[in-house]
């Protein structure tokens, strides 16, 4: 069976019933010097089966490396329940139903997640996903200069110690639709965010504060302090978070006085895998009094004519199918697979199994750091309070390092030379509660071998 | 049959003006335009201060079904949003001539209007299915 529908019989009837002679004068409105004939440097196609051999050798190529890196995405374990039952046939599609559409099942997934992420991020209301981290804080930042009605000059600061990621596509979404996004230096001696340094920005029209936390190197910002800054100075107050650390971490909503205005970041650590890259799953959740600036799709719970439970898409009215262009925003769809992922992770976990994985991956990050600075020429750029990241200064350049300890089987962590330069030759590595003492004392080792030392006794 | 009072100014794009005491003009919806909509969960209203010329959106009105702009029939500055529509947006269902107003404003001296109708023109409007 063909997989698209039109035979060649019935394009040709459809164009004379227009009167079109082509398909080609469909497209007459682009002028012909915009058009491409042909797209040089595209293959030609394949079949199934050659794909299937092609993917699968280059899917090989990735062997399976004791893994160090996280820079924004994160190995964790996932119980074997949730892709068991994320690709059942009742869940598992790649398409995002409309409300006419939508099982209650489907809904009651949604509602629940956003139940957990709001929760979590000690929010009243969630939405039911976006495309990842990087794009809801894109969103956060819009979402912001909607709600904020007074503030007229929709300048929003953004710390040097967001994910570098997340700084690009959150500009690129949003400086084309008027945002200002102001980038706030890193204190070189913390690796946070300095309270003090705010002060100069004291008074002026600022929509919003972002405040990231744990930031990019891993550090605890003091958020209390910049959100009391931000409320004293009328700015609304994003937090990019990561939500496993919400399980041990004073949440958003009750962050200085009076908390966030609005939490998002990414669910990948939720039962998604890293996937080479994706996709991931984003979140946001608000205060109830931006809940009409919220972008996406929001699942509620009522009851039907008979007075039984249901679950429904609310809030639809401010949503792009009926509002056309005034609509909140652009998202019409989401990472509905992913979210269920999330949702079922999160619930297999549970308060309690959450909290251990957390503390977990805080108590494997402390011993990796002391294994590897027992290494001379090893030490930490940023002491201090973390999550599961750290930054360590080393006394060469760290690319050859990493390709070093790639060849050993070892990815290492992330080069941070491109994104700070200004850092020096700086690492930032990462232990979930996936890695074992054995993992650690290896890459300890093989550190070692690579810096041609051997680790102090 | 919806209701048109005589002594109003009205709007093809359906909001009705009442000139107050003052000079201030009070501006709403009609009883059409509220028919329409169906019952309205939301009405977000413009804040006091906020400069406004014809024809811009000034207010949303949200119902279950539909969230439509609200244009300001005049040129001038916001004096004061129906505050009360914030719990009760159903007063434009119930009043929309009176407790449903939206917006009042102070229209500035020589500033542009938009095209207004008296009752029996904006009566043919809705009579034309506008």
């Amino acid at each position: 069976m063909p997989y698209i529908p039109h035979t060649p019989d019935d394009v040709r009837a459809m164009l004379e019933r227009i009167g079109v002679p082509s398909i080609d004068g469909l497209f007459d409105e682009i002028p012909a010097a915009l058009r491409v004939e042909s797209l040089p440097g595209v293959p030609e196609a394949l079949t199934e089966m050659e794909v299937s051999r092609l993917a699968a050798k280059r899917a090989a190529a990735d062997g399976s490396p004791l893994n160090f890196i996280g820079a924004g995405a994160y190995e964790h374990h996932i119980p074997a329940p949730v892709w068991a039952l994320v690709t059942r046939g009742e869940i598992y599609s790649a398409y995002t139903p409309y409300q006419a559409e939508a099982s209650q099942g489907t809904l009651q997934i949604m509602y629940e997640y956003q139940s957990m992420i709001a929760g979590l991020a000690a929010m009243d209301v969630s939405n039911a996903s976006l495309y990842d981290g990087a794009s809801a804080l894109a969103e956060a930042c819009l979402m912001a200069v909607r709600a904020h009605r007074r503030s007229k000059s929709a300048r929003i600061l953004l710390p040097e110690t967001i994910n570098p990621v997340w700084r690009r596509v959150a500009r690129a979404i949003t400086e084309g639709q008027g945002l200002r996004l102001e980038t706030l230096a890193c204190d070189p001696a913390s690796g946070c965010i300095d309270p003090a340094r705010l002060a100069a920005l004291s008074g002026e029209d600022i929509t919003a504060l972002v405040i990231p936390q744990p930031n990019f190197f891993g550090r605890l910002e003091d958020a209390d302090a910049l959100t009391r800054w931000a409320r004293a100075n009328g700015a609304l107050v994003i937090a990019a978070v990561n939500p496993v650390s919400l399980a041990v971490m004073k949440p958003p909503g009750e962050w200085g006085d009076g908390g966030a205005d609005i939490a998002c970041g990414d669910a990948q650590p939720f039962g998604v895998p890293l996937s080479s890259g994706g996709p991931y799953v984003g979140f946001m959740a608000c205060r109830m009094e931006h809940v009409r600036q919220l972008p996406g799709r929001i699942a509620g719970r009522t009851v039907d004519a008979e007075g039984k439970p249901g679950f429904t898409l609310t809030l639809q009215a401010r949503e792009q199918h009926i509002r056309r262009a005034k609509a909140t925003s652009n998202i019409c769809t989401n990472q509905g697979l992913l979210m269920s992922a999330a949702t079922i992770h999160l619930a297999l976990l549970g308060p309690t199994g959450l909290d251990r994985v957390a503390r977990a991956c805080i108590a494997r990050t402390g011993e990796l750091v002391a294994a590897l600075t027992q290494l001379p020429g090893v030490r930490v750029a940023f002491p201090g309070p973390r999550f599961h990241e750290a930054v360590l200064k080393l006394d060469r350049p760290v690319a050859p390092v990493l390709e070093a300890l790639a060849a050993d089987g070892i990815i290492g962590g992330f080069d941070l030379a491109r994104d700070y330069p200004e850092l020096g030759d700086a690492l930032l590595v990462c232990a979930t509660e996936t890695r074992t003492r054995a993992d650690i004392e290896a890459y300890a080792r093989a550190l070692g071998r690579v810096l041609g030392r051997a680790a102090a006794a | 049959m919806s209701q048109i009072p005589a002594d109003l100014r009205y709007t093809k794009s359906h909001e009705w003006m009442r000139t107050l005491a003052d000079g201030t003009v009070e501006i709403g919806i009609t009883d059409h335009a509220q028919q329409s909509l169906g019952d309205l969960v939301f009405v977000e209203v413009p804040e006091a201060g906020r400069q406004l010329t014809a024809g811009d959106a000034c207010a949303v009105v949200e119902s279950v079904k539909a969230a439509s702009d609200v244009y300001s029939p005049l040129t001038g500055e916001v004096v004061a949003g129906n505050a009360g529509l914030a719990t009760q947006p159903e007063l434009i269902n119930k009043d929309p001539f009176g407790e449903g107003w939206i917006l009042r404003l102070k229209p500035s001296a020589g500033g542009a209007a938009a095209e207004s109708l008296d009752a029996a023109g904006y009566e043919a409007v809705v009579a034309a299915g506008g």
